[in-house]
């Protein structure tokens, strides 16, 4: 039991302490939703399809573009835009704020992009990448 | 216990797909539409006492923008902004046209809006018309516009964006409230040259 204590423990250790200092990068700084070929017809047959959550979180210098492709036959509202079929809408953000969008794909009709600040330090890393995980399992 | 382990996975895999390299960023401020579509044409009142008509601006990046005079803060800052950005670009600014429509056609007439506009800059040209006009033109663009109270203070809550509109009649980009004028002429200045 204390070995396998003391190893957890290591290992937590050697986790947090790779997260704190890792600088953290994507390999996109395109968060990106699509919506797919079908999804009109899915939802006058009724089903409800949700492909935008109400929040989307991201991060200025790492992942500060949002990405919205309409893959779909018709035109679509979709967050701030009215996008025609096959195209997209690439929307960078350069300020750490809360943005709202009204939205006619969401009941609320809004829609909150929320940009944080970039985490430059070993501390800021660290939450960064807890409320990462926090906000993967919600 | 186990169950404290059996996460230990599910947290490597969160972690470590934070690496990577960084991909280019767009070149303008504001959203981009790719491809661009042709901006939706309309005919409407101009303020200026003529047909205020979209796809006659042609060689002109057209900055198209809708609210309503009596907006109390988005559309006077909007409009600051946009005069701002105008005056900035000094001598380009003559290839670029303001253009802003009313999303409240029951208030808003072509003089209410020349005055409402020459306070900003006397080259913007408003454009209002019938109800159901104006509507139309709102769903080509998928601006939304809701009347919010009764009587005759009510007030519009409407989306608050900005569209760029190319020399060509395509619409390239949609700025979204909250921009500086510097950001306007940086995309202003690409889209003209």
């Amino acid at each position: 039991m204390v070995i396998v204590a003391v190893t957890l423990a290591v290992a937590a250790s050697g986790a947090v302490a790779w997260a704190a200092f890792t600088p953290i990068t994507f390999a996109s700084r395109q968060e990106t939703f699509e919506i797919p070929k079908g999804t009109w017809a899915r939802r006058m047959a009724g089903n409800k399809v949700e492909i935008l959550p109400s929040h989307v979180y991201l991060t200025l210098g790492i992942r500060d573009i949002l990405l919205l492709k309409n893959q779909d036959d018709v035109p679509q509202i979709f967050g701030p835009t009215l996008m025609m079929p096959g195209q997209s809408f690439s929307l960078p953000f350069e300020t750490a704020s809360s943005y709202q969008f009204a939205c006619t794909a969401h009941a609320s009709g809004q829609m909150t992009v929320v940009v944080d600040a970039q985490p430059d330090n070993p501390w800021q890393r660290l939450v960064w990448r807890a409320r990462r995980i926090f906000r993967a399992v919600a | 216990m186990s169950y404290a382990i059996s996460l230990v996975p599910l947290w490597a895999c969160i972690l470590l797909s934070t690496t990577g390299q960084a991909a280019e960023v767009e070149a303008l401020k504001a959203g981009i539409f790719n491809p661009p579509r042709e901006a939706p044409d309309f005919s409407v009142r101009g303020s200026d006492g003529a047909p205020l008509v979209l796809s006659h601006y042609r060689g002109k990046v057209v900055v198209l923008a809708f609210g309503y005079t009596s907006c109390p803060n988005v559309c006077p800052v909007t409009l600051a902004v946009l005069a701002q950005a105008h005056r900035k670009l000094a001598a380009q600014g003559s290839q670029v046209q303001v253009i802003y429509l009313t999303v409240d056609p029951e208030r808003d007439s072509a003089e209410r809006l020349r005055q409402y506009l020459a306070a900003f800059d006397s080259t913007f040209v408003g454009g209002t018309g019938t109800a159901p006009q104006m509507a139309a033109v709102r769903k080509s663009y998928g601006v939304t516009a809701e009347k919010v109270g009764t009587g005759t203070d009510y007030a519009v809550a409407h989306s608050s964006f900005v569209y760029l509109i190319t020399r060509e009649g395509k619409l390239r980009a949609l700025m979204p409230f909250g921009h500086k004028a510097d950001d306007y002429v940086h995309d202003i200045s690409m889209l003209l040259n």
